[in-house]
């Protein structure tokens, strides 16, 4: 294609010269090898140095003013007295502040896992043919998917004065009744609540996942006769899973913050503990709300590891073979560095390097091989 | 081992459009039938009904005498007609049924050899004797070396030899195999179109839905040309094949070569 362009231009330019450079074409697609004369003198003393590659100025002007700006409001950070850091030291590891998180963190993990296990349930009837279940399943989503989260939960809070005893019993014969607030204490009141509006979330969570196997998947598992029970558990939930975790781990880190409306059913997490603190101590309430900014940050970077390494065992299978993990990255790049200060003082022993950096690259495949199989 | 296959007035509908329409068939046990036809003749869907991956509407698949995926009962008016079997039932029958994919349909978070043992442990086989069995199977179809590999890691003509171990891993008496080198590239069908000769010679019942003239000519003993889901001719390939009746027979042949 370059050349023909080239073969034309000089065509143009030098009349004369196309006839030869045709000659040149015809000889070299008889021999096989590229045709000198499609390049002049100057294309020729280049080929010996590297392609430059596009200079992109304006990337760097831009990014200069993102950081100017980005600098300016760090040194705030450092100039602005109500920042209140040495506050924010103080109250970070009180143990106030930890009993709220420790309750943020509760209350967000069982609601996860309740909420994991009923989404599938849901789904699951959701998709049945029975039309009575998918039915149910359906109606359960648009009811908890409509009403907000903090409604359910006041609602289950003054469940009380609705149903002052609940209980079972044979209809119109004896019943077996307990108070209803001996049955749920105030965090049973939010994990209930919680979950109810997450399993709603979570069932169409895994539908999706289910829906989006391809369906030969469900056909080979019949052909092969598997009871229904193993198709889904063996064959169509591990495959689903690749397309339900990143869905659902960001519904996790909404849980983990919807975690803060407990504060209204009177239970004290992270952002209750909070509240209550600026309440007592106004002016630490910047330095407070600090506080539970870097905690929420935290949460939700811990899940986003979690988040890599379990996305990564769902990816079996689906590619042929995973890229390197951060850390086995870090630990091939540091490998490298040994490997070249050992090979002598500036990397002389240029064979060395090569072999090493060659060694390197061939233990970095064989990992991420052990790892795909 | 290997048993027979009676289809008698199968008839299928999809919406309006019949793709078949009355077909009866009988194959003996141990015979190797090609199933021709253009495509939209039925022949893809007449191979799922034998399974009852495809229920019939009408007519009645039996497999050594047994009625697949459903059961004759005389109703309250003394009338008989045959009522699906609850799906239990109808699994532990397909589970001596093997079923090859044109697009292999490998389990792709599964190794080649917890594929190929995946069906005996689900029909309670102790896991050990499965994946001992399992790595026979992969050895007999050329593939001892690659148990631990993953299906996408393997080639196509790779992924469907182990399909096709998979299948037999059951110990099936007859084995269906839907065009099992049409997602093939031309240089990968042989060692496929090999390993199903060599099941072929092993006198397992086989029906093989394909577009491979050559083959069907080669190693099929009976051939069934199907169109709009009727039976146009049927024999032996020497007859069907070499010196067909039908125009339209005539037609497919000369277009397909």
């Amino acid at each position: 294609m370059t050349q023909t362009t080239h073969t034309e231009r000089d065509a143009v330019t030098r009349p004369d010269a196309a006839r030869s450079d045709a000659d040149a074409h015809r000889a070299s697609r008889q021999a096989g090898r590229p045709s000198d004369r499609a390049i002049d003198a100057a294309g020729r003393a280049a080929l010996d140095r590297p392609v430059v590659p596009l200079r992109h100025p304006v990337r760097w002007i831009a990014a200069a003013l993102v950081l100017v700006v980005l600098l300016n409001f760090v040194e705030t950070l450092f100039t602005n007295e109500q920042w209140g850091w040495p506050a924010v030291g103080k109250w970070l590891f009180s143990p106030a502040i930890l009993t709220g998180l420790q309750l943020t963190l509760v209350a967000t993990a069982l609601s996860a896992v309740i909420s994991f296990a009923g989404g599938i349930v849901v789904a699951i009837a959701r998709l049945s043919r029975n039309p009575v279940l998918s039915g149910l399943a359906w109606g359960y989503v648009w009811l908890f998917r409509s009403v907000p989260l903090i409604l359910v939960l006041v609602f289950l809070y003054n469940l009380g004065s609705l149903y002052p005893t609940i209980g079972i019993g044979i209809p119109f014969g004896p019943q077996l009744e307990v108070p209803t607030a001996n049955v749920l204490g105030d965090l049973a009141i939010g994990v209930i609540g919680l979950s109810l509006s997450e399993i709603a979330y979570a069932s169409e969570i895994v539908r999706a996942g289910v829906l989006a196997v391809d369906h030969g998947q469900h056909e080979a598992a019949q052909a092969l006769g598997l009871p229904r029970r193993r198709q889904f558990v063996r064959v169509i939930l591990p495959q689903a899973l690749r397309s339900i975790v990143p869905a659902f781990v960001n519904q996790i880190v909404g849980l983990l913050k919807a975690s803060s409306l407990l504060f209204y059913v009177s239970l004290l997490d992270l952002f209750g503990v909070v509240q209550n603190l600026s309440s007592t101590y106004p002016t630490d309430i910047i330095p407070l709300l600090v506080v539970a900014t870097i905690w929420y940050l935290v949460l939700t970077s811990a899940v986003s590891v979690v988040q890599y390494y379990v996305e990564r065992w769902t990816a079996r299978g689906a590619v042929r073979a995973l890229p390197p993990t951060p850390f086995q990255r870090l630990r091939a790049a540091v490998r490298r560095r040994g490997r070249r200060s050992t090979a002598g003082p500036g990397g002389a022993d240029r064979h060395g390097q090569a072999a090493a950096t060659q060694r390197v690259v061939a233990s970095g495949t064989s990992t991420t091989n052990d790892r795909a199989i | 081992m290997s048993a027979s296959i009676d289809i008698h007035g199968a008839v299928k509908a999809f919406g309006s459009q019949t793709v078949i329409d009355g077909v009866d068939l009988t194959l003996p046990s141990g015979s190797v039938t090609a199933i021709l036809g253009p495509s939209g003749s039925g022949k893809s869907t007449l191979l799922r009904a034998i399974n009852h991956l495809e229920p019939l509407d009408r007519g009645v698949v039996t497999i050594g005498g047994e009625t697949i995926g459903v059961r004759l009962r005389t109703g309250r008016d003394g009338v008989p007609r045959y009522k699906e079997l609850p799906e239990r039932l109808i699994l532990r029958q397909r589970a001596r049924i093997g079923f090859v994919f044109q697009h292999f349909n490998l389990f792709p978070h599964l190794t080649a050899l917890e594929n190929v043992a995946e069906g005996p442990i689900a029909s309670g086989v102790p896991a050990s004797t499965a994946r001992s069995r399992a790595r026979a199977l992969l050895d007999r179809v050329g593939l001892g070396d690659r148990a631990d590999t993953r299906p996408r890691q393997l080639s196509g003509g790779q992924q469907q030899r182990v399909a096709i171990a998979r299948a037999l891993a059951l110990e099936p008496s007859v084995v269906l195999l839907d065009e099992p080198t049409s997602a093939l590239d031309p240089e990968l069908v042989g060692e496929v179109l090999g390993v199903i000769r060599s099941l072929a010679e092993s006198g397992t019942t086989l029906v093989i839905v394909t577009h491979e003239v050559a083959f069907a000519r080669d190693v099929a003993d009976h051939v069934v040309f199907l169109d709009h889901g009727r039976i146009v001719e049927q024999g032996p390939p020497a007859q069907v094949i070499d010196d067909p009746q039908h125009a339209r027979t005539q037609d497919f042949l000369s277009r397909v070569r």
